[in-house]
């Protein structure tokens, strides 16, 4: 492993102030800030122009291995994190056999350690096969070499606040966290595909109403209450599930919740021709809904930015509306997209992408060698962006092995130019390290 | 015209033209021998993922007559179901270098889809519960036949809204054609986010029948019910239906007595006693089987014009 000298790099201070100047890193630690005293041995990286941020976690990644890997294996998603300025994602337990057990979550864990371009990090299944009746082996999966801290049956909601109920009661032993797929099937056919609304009606697709995640949001936030533990609320996309957030942090519930970069920057309207490519669960919303994510970034109601990267074979995609595969890609656009809609034209600063792309979310699942200040002591996880550089997406010269890409032919403002993992560079401009 | 995907593709101009050409073939189908050599060396494929003998056998129909190649593919259910993207299925058919795809589907959009893989043109013969361009087609033909312009015609659409794709294109294309459009439905079969879009489209909405009877309408068009509607909670029994929204026996002297010219559609297959009675459905002012009829002439003027170019049958 060689070891780094980032000349010329900005970065800011845990107190938000910002600083300039080299830093050293060896043998996986940050050594040195400001000025560097010795340079012997040392790599020189030059970053100047470029802010180094620590790096990015994403609570919310699909990887499709095992089962699925004609989608996407850890291998090719590492890749993608590490070109995205990811050092950490939390892989979702649904694929084929489900994360349900300390030896399902072992092996996600062994296969992302042995890609090493990310910490991939299992989440564990709440209920057996998602099945939302019987609790996964959460305390096995916890106690396993995955250390699994976070649990989530993504992709279907816990409906049962029994269940809900007793996941969070069991967690809370370890200081577990439920992350919930906050939408009450009940409220929705077994069909529906897209927000339910004008545009959906002129459609004829059957939608989510947005009571159908609020009122989840609520009834989850008050159990946080009474069993005590926290539950984490996995891409909110609506005006009122966000308010009941905000009003249960107002009362001190230990409740936190992440949105995409998609509900942040796609709307409804781009469903207008039935393209599978702007599917996903939950779906994307009006622009009152927009207007009120962003909003709860700034004002901190919202703690994290996720992806939900979730890649699909395309043939998966080419079905009628209706029947083709949820979800989009998410991990090598996400800075660029969130910098461009929220920090190149404001409201937002790089010092808060930090904060929403890796110090929140690190903080939410335990990852301790993540989101951590950058100076001396510190492991060696970081972003180095570049706020100037403009980019134009290409779904083509994705690391990930799927294509649904609804960023294609974007102009961006903003690209990660390098991250080191440990020490390491694991992707430089667009290219994984391997 | 390249497709005919949603009513909303198509001008007034565009649906005058349409519904002239159609009074033309209208014509040759009361001659002796229907067949016209218009599309000779033309290929139409029927391509049907859902049961539908009427629309089907109405293209198929439609294309002979005009000496086209008709050809039906049918299969139950969605090609996702066999494993097979929609995707795929239609390239297996667009690879036959046909003419013209006219499809049927159970899913939303599906039309929509095919038009941006196929070479063909691509005729929406009703997806799911989105549209079916050519059943409004003809239910204008069918009413102006019987009543005269549409314009500033006051039309009452009754029933199941929400999964109606007959009341979708029925809505655009009456409004195109400058009708008055009143909805009429309880609010569990009212589509989501109706309220703007009325607003927006200059329709009507209302739950009460009756009143909208008693205004004399110059045509009510009712919507199918499907009985499985109530399992899903969108109405508690078929009873309670028809005293809120059939055109029960009494309805119809309601209307006849407020508008005698008034006339009754309905696109099939009926329910009758649920959402029309008998005598509505075999009423004098009743169009169910002047809209089958009127079904060939319409089918034959979309493919007209798709296919066949622009300028006027002889």
């Amino acid at each position: 492993m060689s070891d780094l000298l980032l000349t010329g790099a900005t970065w800011f201070d845990e107190d938000g102030s910002e600083r300039r100047g080299d830093l050293a890193v060896r043998e996986g630690y940050v050594t040195e800030a400001g000025s560097v005293e010795d340079s012997y041995g040392l790599t020189t990286v030059d970053a100047d122009g470029l802010v180094v941020l620590p790096g990015f976690v994403d609570l919310h990644t699909h990887l499709r291995q095992p089962g699925r890997e004609d989608a996407e294996t850890i291998s090719s998603g590492s890749r993608a994190a590490a070109v995205g300025g990811y050092t950490a994602v939390l892989a979702m337990a649904n694929t084929d056999p489900t994360t349900d057990t300390a030896e399902a979550a072992e092996h996600v864990h062994a296969l992302g350690k042995a890609c090493g371009l990310v910490d991939v990090q299992p989440v564990g299944a709440v209920t057996k096969g998602l099945g939302g009746a019987e609790l996964a082996e959460l305390g096995l999966m916890h106690r396993s070499r995955a250390r699994v801290r976070v649990f989530s049956d993504d992709g279907r909601c816990v409906a049962d606040g029994r269940v809900m109920r007793r996941a969070l009661e069991y967690v809370r032993a370890f200081d577990g966290v439920v992350s919930q797929h906050s939408q009450d099937p009940a409220l929705a056919g077994p069909s529906a595909c897209c927000h339910e609304g004008e545009l959906s009606g002129r459609l004829g697709l059957p939608g989510w109403p947005p009571v159908a995640e609020a009122s989840i949001i609520a009834r989850d936030v008050m159990l946080a209450e009474h069993t005590g533990a926290r539950v984490h609320v996995a891409h909110v996309t609506t005006a009122e599930g966000l308010d009941v957030v905000r009003w249960a942090k107002a009362r001190g519930t230990r409740v936190t919740c992440e949105v995409t970069p998609h509900h942040l920057a796609l709307g409804t309207e781009l469903l207008g021709g039935y393209d599978p490519v702007f599917k996903v669960n939950p779906p994307l919303r009006p622009d009152e809904d927009r207007d009120a994510l962003r909003e709860g970034l700034l004002d901190g109601t919202v703690d994290a930015v996720a992806t939900d990267h979730a890649p699909h074979a395309r043939h998966d995609k080419e079905h009628a509306f209706v029947d083709a595969a949820f979800g989009m890609l998410g991990l090598e656009t996400a800075f660029s997209v969130v910098h461009d809609l929220l920090v190149a034209g404001g409201p937002l600063t790089l010092a808060d992408l930090g904060r929403v792309m890796s110090r929140s979310p690190a903080r939410i699942a335990g990852l301790e060698g993540h989101g951590r200040p950058i100076g001396p002591g510190e492991p060696a996880n970081l972003v180095l962006v570049d706020p100037a550089a403009r980019i134009t997406v290409d779904r083509d010269a994705s690391h990930s092995l799927a294509r649904n890409n609804p960023w294609h032919g974007r102009a961006l403002t903003g690209a990660v130019h390098t991250t080191i993992l440990r020490g390491r560079v694991t992707a430089r401009e667009g290219e994984p390290a391997a | 015209m390249r497709h005919l995907l949603s009513s909303a593709d198509l001008t007034r101009d565009d649906v005058r033209l349409l519904l002239s050409t159609a009074a033309e073939m209208h014509e040759v189908q009361r001659r002796d021998v229907k067949k016209l050599p218009t599309l000779r060396g033309r290929t139409v494929i029927n391509l049907f993922f859902e049961d539908s003998t009427r629309t089907r056998s109405s293209f198929e129909i439609a294309g002979k007559w005009m000496s086209a190649d008709t050809i039906n593919i049918t299969g139950k259910g969605s090609s996702a179901s066999k494993g097979e993207s929609l995707r795929d299925t239609v390239m297996t058919i667009d690879a036959m270098a046909v003419d013209c795809v006219v499809i049927r589907h159970m899913a939303s959009g599906a039309a929509h889809q095919v038009s941006q893989w196929v070479d063909a043109s691509v005729v929406n013969a009703g997806d799911g519960t989105h549209e079916h361009p050519t059943q409004a087609l003809l239910d204008a033909y069918t009413m102006e036949q019987r009543i005269g312009s549409l314009d500033g015609a006051r039309v009452a659409i009754v029933g199941d809204l929400t999964h109606s794709r007959v009341f979708r294109s029925n809505a655009i294309t009456l409004r195109t054609l400058g009708a008055d459009v009143t909805l009429v439905a309880p609010p569990t079969l009212m589509p989501s986010g109706i309220g703007p879009w009325a607003e927006a489209d200059g329709l009507t909405l209302t739950d009460d029948l009756d009143e909208v009877l008693a205004g004399g309408p110059d045509a009510v068009m009712m919507l199918r019910v499907q009985r499985e509607r109530m399992s899903g909670g969108f109405f508690p029994t078929a009873r309670e239906y028809t005293v809120g929204f059939g055109l029960t026996r009494d309805r119809l002297r309601t209307l006849t007595e407020a508008n005698p010219e008034a006339v009754i559609c309905h696109p099939g297959p009926m329910n009758r006693g649920l959402e029309i009675s008998a005598d509505a459905a075999d009423a004098a002012q009743s169009l169910v089987l002047d809209q089958v009829s009127a079904g060939v002439a319409v089918r034959m003027a979309v493919l007209y014009h798709l296919l066949a170019g622009e300028e006027v049958a002889a």
